[in-house]
């Protein structure tokens, strides 16, 4: 029965999302975390999404499963910025290498603003089908009265 | 003339059993929206409809007469074929998932499974009054 699916595919891609917002967030808290070293340096963080057969979010044999018609989303990993790093020249700072260089994380928070807006769309989205479906089946358990 | 449930129900039960699985189709579109590479499904209702009705399904499974073979052919999706939508604007991702038109899908199916709903508690409402002679 793919109504209660669908709370499992509305789940799963509400988990996502609450999971792109807090790598967001933690992007943009250490947006002007500052770093004596290369290596030390915070890298911006982005999840990677991928979709995934309902019968394997229940734990089943996706191949002879009888529904496949339910996809879900899955958090394939947290990957770290390769873009490079922003050295500035600031030899007051206490964090200041011998050449006067500090290292500002890779973060860009225009975009990470932007990521922030659709992940909380996208949130939205499958709460309200997520919603829909609570009336639907509801509906449902109503028949004959 | 006896009553039986099959022609009391008639199409809607299978009506609400599809718009059931479409639902959950779309809201798979959905939550997919960020994901690259997903390509959003849906399936033509007026032929699944007309296939349950019919009784034909589509599942191609093969024969096995002995435990050792391996179950061939493939299963269907029930009684639907998924098929993969069109977008209007493909994204350089891969992902054919349009929120705007899935969206509206969703809801469209949602009063129409809405409305076969009031159909079918319309339809036993009526047994009921027969039953109890009212």
């Amino acid at each position: 029965m793919s109504l209660s699916n669908i709370f499992n595919v509305a789940g799963s891609g509400m988990n996502a999302q609450s999971i792109r917002l807090n790598t967001t967030a933690s992007n943009i808290a250490n947006a002007e975390a500052s770093s004596a070293s290369a290596d030390t340096t915070y890298r911006g963080r982005h999840p990677v999404f991928a979709s995934v057969q309902a019968a394997m979010l229940n734990g089943g044999d996706a191949l002879y499963s009888e529904d496949q018609s339910a996809v879900g989303v899955r958090v394939d990993g947290i990957v770290e910025s390769q873009a490079p790093l922003q050295p500035r020249y600031e030899p007051e700072s206490p964090n200041a290498d011998e050449d006067g260089y500090v290292y500002y994380p890779n973060v860009n928070v225009v975009e990470e603003m932007t990521n922030m807006i659709s992940a909380s769309r996208s949130f939205q989205v499958n709460v309200e089908v997520m919603n829909s479906a609570k009336q639907m089946v509801q509906r449902v358990l109503t028949l004959g009265q | 003339m006896a009553i039986t449930f099959e022609k009391a129900l008639g199409i809607h039960e299978s009506a609400m059993h599809l718009r059931g699985e479409r639902a959950g189709m779309l809201a798979s579109n959905l939550a997919n929206t960020d994901t690259p590479g997903y390509k959003a499904r849906d399936f033509n209702f007026q032929e699944a409809l007309d296939r349950q009705m019919t009784g034909r399904n589509g599942d191609f499974s093969l024969q096995t007469t002995q435990h050792a073979h391996i179950r061939g052919g493939v299963k269907g999706l029930g009684s639907v074929d998924a098929l993969y939508r069109v977008p209007h604007q493909p994204s350089i991702d891969g992902n054919t998932v349009e929120e705007q038109v899935e969206h509206a899908e969703f809801m469209k199916n949602n009063l129409e499974f809405q409305a076969s709903f009031t159909f079918l508690n319309s339809k036993f409402k009526g047994l009921s009054k027969a039953i109890k002679g009212e």
